[in-house]
């Protein structure tokens, strides 16, 4: 529905409401919602068809689980009884019941490796029914503790529409710089794949060494791009919670754990991908909520031996969105997940929302407790360069995220950095691109699409370049016998020395393979940090990861602060030489003045009001005022307060009327009478910056037309909406700055040599 | 799976981590999959000597020590994985694809699955990936998930 239809509907005399016609014009409704069906396994949580818990084992191996004996097991079953479970433990995690796991989960008395213990001997089922337990907070709680390393981190997205290698190098240098641990790419064209993912390691090494990257295609040519040392980490290996979507998806759990020890065999790191809906999506949900189908893959993530697993819906995510609980249902999974001890890199990456409010609110439920990864990919590039589909969060969101970690103080995974800086690592990542391609004999990049690369914000800004060449050399490079120690060589050849080093050190990690453990990334100088050496410890306020020191102020120091002192310049300035104190004010004897009563700092420390009138004019204009009611305006300066109700108070008992207007150095402005209580006002005009002269003169008129003891109509004054939000901070420091000027001094009369021009 | 584990997993001293990070802690003995040194994957021999793949490859042995940080950190399933990865750096990069493709549903005979675990016994000394795929066999036999019958 449009806006020009809703009009068009009120001309037509429709009955329809007009509010409810443009609520259904709002972005939260260009969504779609759906009714639960537990048949078509359309239900995120809680089917009717979902088993109960059990479990029984005889001579160490499971008979039963799940209400369904051995010889009825699928593939995934025997997987899971034969793999995942912590036989041990079992029977005292099954007997444990489950909302009391639920109150251990949100216990701070209860460290992590006591409910990791129990949970290893939870089946699929009875994961379920410990989180049904709990609410969304409950969950949070829990999710902080569970986590398994105790550093939060976040990855990126770096994809470009064109296939752009110096963009695609420039932006991973920028999203490297911007602090993202991991950096994934993909293809639009899947022969691209070895130049792109040669292009985001090289882009990410350049900016900040230790960044690990992956290019996700089809399983065994990933696996040739990490054999071939592009990629240091592999997560796309899916796994699906019933049998048949497993088989649809050209794989078992045996061939994903396969491949999970082939790629750890090259020193590459894996994670595995679930996530809630794609079974329904690939319609074999067995009438299974999303939920325990997802606590089957994470079982099986956990039997196959992968460190962690991507989930929380993934590419799937409209879908448990357009149901009830299915935010919810989604931060189950990340908790199951981390309960299980498997890092989380916990989605928030494919579009899920037309809604500002609503992706925000999704978001803090990962954000607030803090996970391995906040995101599965963060898309640091525009929309419409993300060949994953489109990002929920992208380029254009990098400032609202950093400022809602300063808001809340909590890391995000996701540094502020200034222009020059991102400039300067991304014109260098792009030529450091440049003469690899040049030494290995590539399609040249030429220097103006390096300086494109430096400065673009999507493939649109960048120069054509010929496609097909570049795929050609991609096939060559894949087929040739080219590897790491040749980039290695030609970026030290070519001057790019501290690159050269930084790639060379991931080789050299991949043989130490310390980052093969549970949730490692490398910190700064390539310090690993992993679930083994940075085991998250939270047992309650003051433990745990805490956002402070160093990160801290790197992370509240966003481009966009200003120093308090800049706030206030406009205001500051030569103190007015026509505005002169003359000798203590003393109570008016006319009954036709009118006293204008300015604060300590009016005119001399301050010359300007927050809207940046002049204060020389601010006075003029409301003197004219009084004149044109024929009243004399008298001027005193209030020294004992900063306070525009005290000023006008002040000057209330001052003025012969027995009526002033009080005026603080920023532009509030009262009318007040003598007699009425300091709080209490004939008019008052608090939006400052929304007043003119016209209004002050204004004011000043009916000043006097109340000393006349006439009741004149209020002098009206536009409702800024915006004007608090924009200048709360300047109204705070130019008020601070009259109290500066504060002295323990009755009000003075001041000369204010000029003439009304009435 | 160990019944130690239970016991273990309430410490999280550093004593429980082994050498971990590896690469801090046994510097002077690691060695890529070549058996090159880590010492001598310097910036310097990288510009003056002929560097191959496997020179930054990692070896069976550091993935059996990675493994056994694994298990005493209360991550047996890790710990089995890195094992039979540390049994698959003897398997060439193409056979290593075969294999993935062949265990894939629908892709190969029970018998085709016996001879492949023979292979990686024989072949490669791999006896944990070897029992692995005749576990995969054996369920693919009852789930119809071998070649013939999908087809």
């Amino acid at each position: 529905m449009t806006t020009t239809a809703t009009v068009d509907r009120s001309v037509n005399g429709d009955t329809g409401s007009r509010r409810f016609s443009i609520l259904a014009g709002r972005d939260i409704n260009r969504e779609t919602y759906v009714e639960e069906w537990a048949e078509a396994g359309l239900t995120v949580a809680d089917s009717p068809y979902d088993p109960q818990p059990s479990l029984r084992v005889v001579d160490g191996q499971v008979m039963e689980m799940d209400g369904k004996e051995r010889a009825d097991f699928d593939a995934l079953d025997r997987f899971i009884a034969d793999h995942a479970l912590d036989l041990a433990v079992a029977e005292e995690a099954m007997a444990t019941p489950s909302h009391q796991m639920a109150r251990m989960l949100v216990d701070i008395n209860v460290p992590q490796p006591t409910i990791r213990r129990l949970a290893d001997g939870c089946t699929p089922a009875k994961l379920c029914e410990i989180v049904r337990h709990m609410n969304v907070l409950e969950m949070m709680m829990g999710l902080g503790k569970m986590r398994v390393r105790k550093t939060p981190a976040n990855q990126a997205h770096v994809t470009n529409w064109r296939e752009n290698p110096a963009l695609l190098a420039a932006d991973a240098a920028e999203a490297a710089l911007r602090g993202f641990a991991e950096i994934e790419t993909t293809v639009r064209v899947a022969r691209a794949a070895p130049l792109n993912a040669l292009a985001i390691l090289v882009g990410s090494q350049t900016s900040r060494g230790g960044v690990l990257t992956q290019c996700a295609v089809e399983e065994a040519f990933g696996l040739r791009l990490g054999i071939k040392g592009l990629t240091s980490y592999a997560e796309t290996l899916s796994v699906y919670g019933s049998e048949r979507s497993f088989v649809d998806g050209d794989d078992t759990p045996w061939s994903k754990a396969f491949l999970a020890s082939a790629y750890a065999s090259r020193g590459i790191k894996v994670r595995f991908t679930s996530g809630t809906g794609s079974e329904a999506l690939m319609g074999y949900a067995e009438q299974c909520s999303m939920l325990y189908l997802e606590a089957r893959c994470l079982l099986i993530t956990k039997g196959a031996g992968s460190q962690g697993v991507q989930n929380g819906s993934i590419s799937c995510i409209a879908l448990p969105e357009a149901l009830p609980g299915g935010v919810r249902g989604v931060l189950a999974e990340n908790l199951l997940a981390s309960m299980l001890g498997l890092e989380c890199a916990s989605g928030n990456d494919a579009l899920a929302s037309h809604s500002a409010l609503r992706k925000t609110a999704k978001l803090m439920l990962q954000m607030i407790p803090g996970t391995d990864f906040i995101c599965s990919g963060y898309s640091a590039i525009p929309k419409q360069d993300n060949m994953f589909g489109g990002g929920n969060f992208d380029a254009e969101d990098f400032d609202d995220w950093t400022v809602i970690q300063r808001d809340m103080q909590v890391n995000g995974g996701i540094r502020p950095v200034r222009e020059e800086e991102a400039i300067a690592a991304r014109r260098q990542a792009a030529q450091a691109l440049q003469a690899i391609y040049a030494e290995l004999e590539f399609p040249p990049i030429d220097d103006e699409e390096v300086e494109a690369a430096a400065l673009a914000h999507s493939s649109e800004d960048m120069p054509a370049r010929d496609m097909v060449a570049d795929l050609a050399a991609a096939d060559r490079f894949l087929e040739g016998t080219a590897n790491l120690s040749d980039v290695v060589r030609a970026l030290h050849r070519s001057g790019f020395e501290q690159a050269a080093a930084n790639l060379l050190e991931m080789g050299r990690q991949r043989v130490a393979g310390d980052y093969l453990q549970p949730s490692a990334i490398f910190g700064d100088g390539f310090n690993v940090i992993s679930a083994i050496n940075d085991n998250n410890d939270y047992t309650g306020p003051g433990t745990g990861y805490r956002l402070e020191g160093e990160t801290w102020d790197a992370l509240q120091r966003i481009p966009q602060q200003k120093s308090p002192r800049d706030f206030i310049d406009a205001q500051v300035g030569e103190p007015l030489p026509n505005l002169a104190e003359i000798s203590t004010a003393k109570v008016g004897a006319t009954a036709n003045e009118i006293v204008v009563a300015v604060g300590p700092a009016y005119g001399t420390s301050l010359v300007k009001t927050i809207g940046e009138l002049d204060h020389e004019e601010v006075l003029e204009a409301l003197l004219t005022g009084v004149a044109e009611e024929e009243f004399y305006g008298r001027v005193v300066r209030v020294y004992h307060s900063a306070d525009c109700a005290a000023i006008g108070h002040a000057g209330a008992r001052l003025s012969g009327s027995g009526i002033a207007v009080g005026l603080q150095s920023r532009g509030t402005t009262v009318i007040q009478k003598r007699g009425l209580a300091p709080l209490n006002n004939l008019e008052l005009f608090p939006q400052s910056p929304s007043l003119t002269l016209e209004i002050y003169q204004a004011i000043g008129r009916n000043a006097a037309r109340y000393a006349k003891g006439l009741s004149p109509l209020p002098v009206g004054v536009k409702v800024d909406n915006g004007a608090r939000l924009r200048l709360i901070v300047k109204t705070a420091l130019l008020h601070r700055r009259e109290i500066d000027d504060i002295q323990e001094k009755a009000p003075q009369e001041l000369y204010f040599r000029w003439e009304p021009d009435v | 799976m160990t019944d130690e584990r239970s016991e273990e997993r309430g410490n999280t001293s550093q004593s429980s981590n082994g050498d971990y990070p590896l690469y801090a802690n046994r510097n002077d003995t690691l060695a890529a999959a070549s058996g090159r040194p880590l010492r001598d994957l310097s910036l310097q021999k990288t510009l003056s000597e002929d560097i191959s793949s496997e020179d930054y490859s990692i070896s069976a042995e550091t993935l059996r020590a990675q493994a056994e940080i694994a298990r005493g950190a209360g991550y047996p399933q890790l710990a089995q994985n890195l094992e039979r990865a540390s049994e698959l750096t003897a398997v060439p990069n193409e056979t290593l694809l075969e294999m993935y493709e062949m265990l894939r549903p629908g892709r190969c005979s029970f018998e085709e699955y016996q001879a492949l675990a023979q292979r990686l016994r024989d072949e490669f000394n791999a006896a944990a990936t070897a029992g692995f795929v005749e576990e995969a066999a054996a369920v693919y036999r009852e789930r119809g998930l071998l070649r013939r019958e999908l087809e």
